[in-house]
């Protein structure tokens, strides 16, 4: 267990020295990244400062060096609009994200998972291709778009709901719902075609035969093991979810770190933007990480393979 | 509700299972809403006489025809600038398919030649490429397509890189899967007896084996690439206005939601049309031509 721990820690290090490595070279693919980090109103003595200050007149690899060294010492630039540095903007932001994202986590849960149980029993039923539209309607519509869609209804329509930014627990619930649905097609889909394959299997016949309940043999026997494929796939999952959080917090104008993303595009705010895909690329591997070690714990037979 | 459970007597899944989406006709709606799109972006010109991009001030913020104030020379109303919302959606229309086009050609072309030297050459070559694959799926691979946007600049060619860098690793994972199999078959071990280069047999005898395999992923990841470039063109990192983009109309309506539904709705219409039918197409196709991919 030990040694499988420190395998992935490594291997999670080598992905975010290449991660570290992208970005790195891809300011210096197109030009001089002192001109992506400084304002436009910059004169050319300026311009001459900022390049000795960071190093730019260096060769590459010493660049790097010193890039990864200030890194290490969390020290990831300045933010061109807010005069601050990176790091702290994105931490100040992150509680923010973290607010939003475990109960749009519990509402994708709670749409996926009876509906993805229930059309794998009821298979071929009218239930099964209602949740089948629904699936399909959820991957082909853009969440940006049904976000707003939410907005018009149910704060420009009906005047329920409050449209942007945070507040009071009704300022969480289309934001919510929009992250949500984001992962509820994916899920609902993994979820039922799992289902499927464990109510084929023995165990399921005996816990029949033993005559256990219908509902016992399906939500306590079948779910369980029919959930291991999604913990599997929670990298992929997490991955989709940093990609809704950004459109969402864009569309609701939440302060958190996906519309620090937003606003370092829209801003041409590079070392801000460098510094939030760093960042972020350090939590999503720690996050991978956890769920591997959890996973690891949980099924002892991946540890041996 | 689950107290009187269906009696189970579908056939076990070994079998091959038809299943309620199996054998059907083509899919006309899918199609007839695929056809459309090519048409009004192939003729987009003929079809409007409106500018996409020529500001029109006096006649902005005109609700669509059936509204009150709207008029049939702007039938689906204007925008804040004026701009008739249909033409832009035709315009629109060229950008998205030309981006999936490219895209798809691109990443689709690196994910097929990555899969292909992974499977083939197995061993360490395999375990790196696959281990890179893995790491591009579980990564939020929009952050680097906007970091894109903002080093090089906005347009189409940092467009169709960045909507490749999402998609190649799907395919190379796929395919792969494809290749593996491939390998153990005899004709590849006489080809390999026969004294044929890894060149030749991956280029001759695998290459054709896995294009149908390619085909279908191609078709199923049309819808994948017009929802990516909305997305990006959404966040300020696809075509820069005043070029027309669907996901850039939808941005560009957000903030007069409340008094002109029409600009960011109906693009946001027209995407989800249009992704629901590729995807519909792609699945029809799939389950025509190879129903074992179903689980994509």
């Amino acid at each position: 267990m030990q040694r499988y721990i420190v395998q992935r820690f490594v291997q999670g290090l080598f992905l975010l020295v290449l991660v570290a490595a992208v970005v790195f070279f891809l300011g210096r693919l197109t030009g001089n990244p002192a001109d992506l980090m400084l304002p436009e109103d910059a004169t050319p003595e300026d311009r001459a400062a900022l390049i000795r200050t960071l190093g730019l007149d260096r060769p590459y690899h010493e660049q790097f060096l010193i890039f990864i060294a200030n890194a290490l010492r969390g020290d990831l630039g300045e933010s061109i609009r807010y005069r601050r540095p990176a790091v702290a903007l994105f931490f100040s932001r992150l509680p923010n994200t973290l607010k939003l994202v475990p109960p749009a986590m519990a509402v994708a849960l709670a749409m996926a998972i009876p509906l993805g149980v229930l059309s794998a029993v009821y298979r071929g039923t009218l239930l099964d291709r209602l949740a089948g539209v629904i699936a399909v309607l959820g991957l082909a519509t853009p969440n940006f778009w049904l976000g707003i869609l939410l907005i018009y209804i149910f704060s420009v329509q009906l005047g329920w709901l409050p449209s942007a930014r945070m507040g009071g627990i009704r300022h969480y619930i289309l934001p919510t719902i929009t992250l949500g649905t984001f992962l509820v097609a994916g899920l609902m889909r993994l979820i039922r075609s799992s289902m499927l394959e464990v109510l084929d299997s023995e165990f399921v016949k005996l816990a029949r035969i033993k005559g256990l309940s219908e509902t016992a043999v399906i939500w306590r026997h079948c779910l369980r093991n029919a959930l291991i494929p999604v913990l599997t796939l929670a990298g992929v999952f997490l991955a989709a979810l940093v990609t809704g959080a950004i459109v969402t917090e864009t569309v609701f104008a939440w302060p958190g770190i996906g519309r620090l993303t937003f606003e370092a595009v829209i801003f041409r705010d590079y070392p801000l933007l460098q510094a939030v895909v760093i960042l972020d690329a350090v939590l999503v591997l720690f996050i991978n990480l956890v769920v591997d070690v959890l996973y690891a714990y949980i099924d002892p037979r991946i540890r041996y393979t | 509700m689950l107290k009187t459970p269906p009696q189970r007597v579908e056939p076990p899944l070994a079998r091959q299972e038809p299943g309620p989406r199996g054998r059907r006709s083509l899919p006309w709606t899918s199609l007839f809403i695929i056809a459309a799109m090519v048409f009004v972006a192939l003729f987009a010109p003929l079809l409007t006489p409106h500018s996409p991009i020529d500001q029109s001030l006096p006649n902005k913020l005109r609700p669509p025809f059936w509204q009150e104030g709207g008029t049939l020379t702007y039938p689906l109303g204007t925008d804040t600038f004026g701009r008739d919302i249909f033409t832009r959606l035709c315009y629109g229309a060229r950008v998205s398919l030309l981006v999936a086009a490219c895209a798809l050609l691109v990443g689709g072309g690196v994910g097929l030649v990555i899969g292909i030297l992974a499977g083939y050459l197995g061993g360490r070559v395999d375990s790196l490429l696959m281990r890179l694959v893995d790491a591009a799926l579980a990564f939020p691979t929009i952050l680097f397509a906007l970091l894109l946007a903002v080093t090089m600049g906005q347009g189409l060619r940092t467009l169709v890189i960045a909507v490749s860098l999402i998609l190649w690793a799907r395919f190379a994972r796929v395919i792969r899967g494809e290749v593996l199999a491939l390998k153990t078959r005899d004709f590849i071990a006489l080809a390999t007896v026969h004294g044929c280069s890894h060149l030749r047999i991956m280029a001759v005898h695998i290459l054709p084996n896995v294009l149908n395999t390619f085909v279908i992923l191609l078709t199923l990841h049309v819808g994948v690439v017009i929802l990516a470039e909305a997305s990006l063109s959404f966040l300020g990192a696809g075509i820069p206005p005043p070029m027309p983009s669907w996901g850039l109309m939808v941005a560009e309506g957000r903030g007069k939601i409340a008094s002109a539904w029409w600009i960011s709705l109906l693009p946001g219409i027209a995407i989800t049309l249009v992704v629901l039918a590729f995807n519909l197409f792609g699945d029809w196709l799939r389950d025509r031509l190879d129903p074992k991919l179903r689980q994509l």
